[in-house]
């Protein structure tokens, strides 16, 4: 990997290989229902207890598609700011599984409910536009389980018929950081749309990765692999850096790349064939005749666009302009909706500067070691708030705010009362500090002579006394102008 | 009171409701006579001693508002059915029994309707004879030996023979009105998306209609006035203003235009079709109806076209038997041994025959050749009815090119099998309503069956004139009860 | 155009339905016939025209987002082939 302008290359003796990689995320569809039937969609329920006649294909059971999954894919296409299709079209994908009942997928083939659209990532080097080729509606598939029994697959379908909207991007995507950055972002703007929970480790968020190299300076495209079903950003990356690796190794030793479905084995940290070739899938995609063409009318659109929340980008834009933040700190503090709702909660009654210090640091920081999303934070926006203050007003130093917080983190307390109950207010009576200062220079009488014979460095020495005897609490701002007058 | 069995439903309904005849003894009269003809082979299951049961109970306490007071009825065995087994004539549905009802039956027996039985057809509804099912071909009523068309077999059958007032089946290309003409009876196939499809056991998918069987044009009103509906569970179902098409009913069919599409009269037609059509003609004018002469260019290309669309949707539709789920299951030494063996096993050959065909249509590199060829010629089908409603009101056609054939006569020869639903097949392709209605016999005393073709949504008045027609043709079945010993 | 044997296995395989090579051989033969006389559709030019899906001329229904169906693992479970309570049991997987 080169540095300079954070490109990522593969280098093999002479030459360099650029990667082309083009994502189909899998993103569960928010929904009380299923796409067309009326079980539940929960998450974790006995094996089983989630089908219905239809999810179970029984015969002469017919599909009846769910319309707030199809305001959903809308709304997703909106932030994807792309365009709408009006009228869209559900086709069969057919194919037999133990976990398909009907034989058939059914999904949007030809016709999808949302065309192209963009989004933009925040790279190191400024940002960059990844483009949408599209966003179609789809069932679920149910789940295998081989490992329960030695000659038998046992079929669960809870998830068979939850709706998925697979969102295809253009083969736009140059490196494992890109795709880091735009699953983050994608699963960012579902989340403050409320259109995927973004749930990775349930399954809400899964991707098939297409992988191709060329040498850098090409503008054809080499043949691509794509690795299949991949369920986290880090296991994305993986597989990406090792198919890359592999398909470049056989293009330096003459060989050709076969087109072909891949399998990322996390275990062994490589990805491989997965269908032998005498196997090739012929989905025989056709509309489906149970349903009808989808056609959605401008007002149905336009009511569905008053719904949309201020999106990333907007908030991002508004932090810099209206709260003067870095792009680095509004990016981070816009990164999800639930993060920048506790900043303007913050902030409402708080200083900007202070608070975006305090969350992007102390508070991320304390977060993560305990593993705690924004949401389930011990300190309330509230009361963060009112440590900001307490320092802004020199109620506090920095230092013991620091002692305060710790304090909060064991549980949400008003943080005037831990300064009060362990007597942590800031020491600003100058007679006592005067008193401190005295106590001080007479216990170190041989230094404040050297000091005053020219040793000015040994100024810090004092400050630092000071506050040690004052246990910290001492205001520093008093304490140096006490000091100078003193010394 | 005597010959129970031989009266129509509106005499049953009448007598019923006059508290001539009890609910029981009209179910007891028709369990009665379908024991003594199982050598017709049209029930696939039979629920005899409950339909009794259900009949006693309604005599209990009779609600006579009802429009089917306590009418014992057989169904199609597509249809299904809650805890009655439902095989649609197949192996791979042998031991299936649902836990849910269609809502066509739900709707009969809302109206107090009773169950006796599931009647036999061809395997999903796959073929011409009811040669096809697994549970063996049914005899036709008017002779030995004889097919009672298909797919909807046994229903034909059962309802000629007098084994149920009335029946239901489904029709595809065909399968309602093909087998009522092979026996003499009447059967309507409805405007696409008038009855439900939620519950029947589907073949393909845009073509697929349940309908009234019946052995009179007043009977089948009724019937379709009780099982068109709008129904949310079906996305294809429709809402539109339904009539009460029994009391509605009316044989004034004057000023109505009648077209006739010179098409019909296709290369080799037997003289005695083209003599029954010509009479057709000569009974609608005498109604005071007018003839118009029109083209339906395209009619010649609807069957091969049906041969596209509906293996097409069926080898998808029929996907779903696959052993996992419900119905039978051949051993397998993994999952793909097990589907193949199941599936090969489970269907019979004419269903293998349609699912290849119909994925061979759909597979990569031959979708355009052929499916999607299919629904371009299908719109100029249907296209050639809408020009030719600008100018008539229905259009009259004999049901098929010829009367009944022995059993086994075609089963070697797929395409002369197939070619009995050209003048059937292009009505379900432009999604209209058509009925057949006796209309006459052959040299060899078989019924023949004139066809009426509507406008879509306008059963009403496809009912009108086969009312008034029927009146004037005065059908006579000749059926000998040959099979009771 | 003919269909070959090779073909017939293909979309037997597609179609999930074993064949061996009598009838196979039979399966070519009569779609070779039924393909025969849907070839007539060739005779017709199509370009310009509109496929028809449905002749339903009406637009998809939505419903609301509602759980309806409830616990039916018993029922759905009763009639499968090889008996478990929990769940559908299929010959293994073999990738």
């Amino acid at each position: 990997m080169s540095k300079d302008k954070s490109e990522y290359l593969i280098n093999r003796k002479d030459n360099q290989y650029e990667v082309v990689i083009g994502l189909e995320v899998h993103a569960q569809v928010t929904s009380e229902s299923k796409l067309f039937s009326t079980s539940s969609t929960k998450f974790g329920a006995e094996p089983n207890t989630q089908v219905s006649l239809v999810d179970a294909a029984l015969p002469g059971m017919l599909p009846v598609i769910n319309e707030y999954c199809v305001k959903q894919a809308i709304k997703t296409g909106i932030g994807l700011k792309a365009k709408i299709n009006k009228r869209s079209v559900f086709d069969r994908k057919n194919y037999f599984y133990a976990d398909l009942p009907q034989g058939y997928q059914i999904s949007q083939f030809k016709d999808p409910i949302v065309g192209e659209g963009k989004v933009i990532l925040d790279m190191p080097d400024g940002q960059k536009e990844v483009g949408i080729e599209r966003l179609h509606l789809e069932q679920d598939a149910g789940k295998s389980i081989h490992d329960l029994d030695p000659k038998n697959t046992f079929v669960d379908l809870n998830r068979s018929g939850v709706a998925l909207m697979e969102i295809v991007s253009k083969p736009d995507l140059r490196s494992p950081d890109e795709v880091n950055a735009y699953v983050k972002k994608l699963r960012s703007i579902m989340r403050y749309l409320g259109t995927c929970d973004g749930n990775m480790q349930e399954g809400s968020l899964r991707a098939d990765v297409n992988v191709s190299v060329r040498r850098k300076g090409t503008k054809e495209f080499g043949t691509r692999c794509e690795i299949k079903n991949v369920n986290s950003i880090k296991f994305m990356q993986m597989a990406i850096e090792y198919e890359a690796n592999r398909q470049v190794d056989l293009i330096e030793e003459g060989q050709s790349i076969d087109q072909e479905t891949r399998l990322f084995d996390t275990k062994k940290n490589e990805t491989r064939s997965m269908r032998s070739k005498e196997d090739a899938h012929d989905y025989r995609y056709f509309p489906d005749p149970d349903l009808l063409p989808l056609e959605v009318s401008d007002d149905f659109i336009e009511k569905l666009k008053l719904e949309i929340p201020e999106l990333p980008d907007e908030k991002k834009k508004r932090f810099i302009e209206k709260f003067k933040l870095s792009p680095y700190e509004a990016t981070i503090l816009v990164s999800d909706n639930e993060t920048s709702n506790y900043f303007e909660n913050v902030i409402k009654k708080s200083d900007v500067k202070l608070a975006t210090n305090w969350i992007i640091g102390e508070l991320f920081a304390a977060l993560n070691e305990k593993n705690l999303e924004i949401t389930e934070s011990p300190i309330s926006a509230g009361n963060l708030s009112k440590l900001i203050n307490l320092i802004k007003d020199g109620t506090i130093s920095g230092k013991i705010a620091k002692i305060v917080f710790e304090n909060m983190m064991e549980g949400d307390k008003d943080p005037k009362k831990i300064v009060e109950e362990k007597g942590l207010k800031q020491e600003s009576d100058p007679k006592a500090l005067e008193t401190l200062i005295d106590k001080v220079i007479d216990d170190n009488r041989e230094k404040a002579t050297e000091y005053k014979s020219g040793k000015v460095k040994l100024f810090g020495f004092f400050v630092g006394q000071v506050m040690k005897v004052s246990g910290g609490k001492a205001n520093p701002q008093l304490v140096n102008e006490i000091l100078k007058k003193k010394l | 009171m005597s010959d129970i069995t031989k009266q129509s439903l509106s005499e049953l309904i009448k007598n019923i409701k006059d508290k001539k005849l009890s609910s029981t003894e009209v179910t007891k009269a028709f369990v009665e006579r379908s024991e003594k003809s199982k050598e017709l082979n049209a029930y696939i299951t039979e629920d005899f001693s409950a339909a009794i049961d259900k009949a006693k109970r309604f005599d209990e306490k009779p609600n006579l508002d009802l429009k089917l007071p306590g009418i014992p009825m057989a169904v199609k065995d597509l249809f299904c059915t809650k805890n009655i087994k439902t095989t649609a004539g197949s192996k791979i549905l042998n031991n299936f029994i649902p836990t849910y009802e269609s809502t066509v039956t739900q709707n009969i027996w809302n109206e107090g309707a009773i169950l006796l039985g599931k009647l036999n057809c061809d395997e999903f509804a796959m073929g011409s004879s009811n040669e096809t099912s697994f549970f063996g071909n049914v005899q036709n009523p008017i002779d030995k030996d004889l097919v009672p068309g298909g797919s909807s077999g046994g229903s034909s059958s059962a309802v000629a023979a007098q084994l149920t007032p009335i029946t239901i089946g489904t029709d595809t290309g065909g399968s309602i009105r093909q087998p009522a003409s092979f026996t003499g009876t009447v059967g309507l196939k409805p405007t696409y998306g008038s009855c439900s499809r939620y519950g029947i056991v589907a073949f393909a998918s845009s073509l697929d209609q349940a309908g009234p069987m019946a052995q009179n044009v007043k009977d089948c009103a009724l019937l379709q006035e009780v099982i068109s509906s709008y129904d949310e569970k079906d996305s294809t179902s429709i809402d539109f203003k339904r009539n009460n098409y029994s009391k509605e009913l009316t044989n004034n069919i004057k000023g109505k235009k009648i077209g006739i599409p010179k098409e019909y009269r296709v290369d080799g037609m037997p003289k005695e079709i083209e003599d029954l059509w010509k009479k057709g003609i000569d009974y609608v004018k005498d109604c005071g109806a007018e003839i118009i002469d029109i083209s339906l260019p395209h009619t010649n290309y609807a069957l091969p076209t049906y041969y596209i669309v509906a293996p097409a949707e069926a080898s998808s539709n029929l996907a779903r038997y696959d052993g996992v789920k419900y119905g039978f299951r051949a051993d397998g030494e993994n999952l793909i041994d097990m589907y193949e063996k199941t599936r090969s096993e489970g269907f019979g050959a004419e269903v293998q025959r349609r699912i290849m065909i119909g994925t061979y249509v759909l597979s990569s590199g031959y979708y355009d050749a052929y499916y999607l060829k299919a629904q371009k010629v299908r719109k100029l089908i249907k296209n050639d009815f809408d020009e030719a409603y600008k100018k008539v009101d229905a259009i009259l056609t004999p049901s098929t090119p010829s009367s009944a054939f022995k059993i086994g006569e075609k089963t070697n020869d797929p395409v002369s099998m197939y070619l009995n639903d050209i003048f059937t097949v292009p009505v379900n392709l432009a999604g209209l309503p058509g009925i057949s209605i006796p209309a006459g016999h052959d040299a060899k005393g078989y019924p023949l069956g004139l066809q009426i073709i509507g406008k879509a949504f306008d059963e009403q008045n496809l009912l009108n004139i086969a009312y008034a027609m029927e009146e004037k043709i005065n059908f006579k079945n000749k059926i000998t009860d040959w099979w009771i010993k | 155009m003919s269909i070959d044997l090779k073909t017939i296995k293909h979309i037997s395989k597609l179609s999930r339905i074993s064949v061996n090579e009598k009838k196979a051989e039979k399966l070519a033969g009569d779609l070779n016939s039924i393909f025969e006389f849907i070839e007539k559709l060739n005779e017709l030019k199509t370009d310009n025209v509109q496929p028809l899906t449905s002749v339903a001329e009406t637009t998809l229904k939505l419903r609301s987002d509602e759980v309806k169906s409830k616990n039916l693992r018993e029922q759905i479970i009763k009639n499968s082939p090889q008996e478990n309570e929990d769940y559908f049991v299929v010959p293994k997987v073999i990738e």
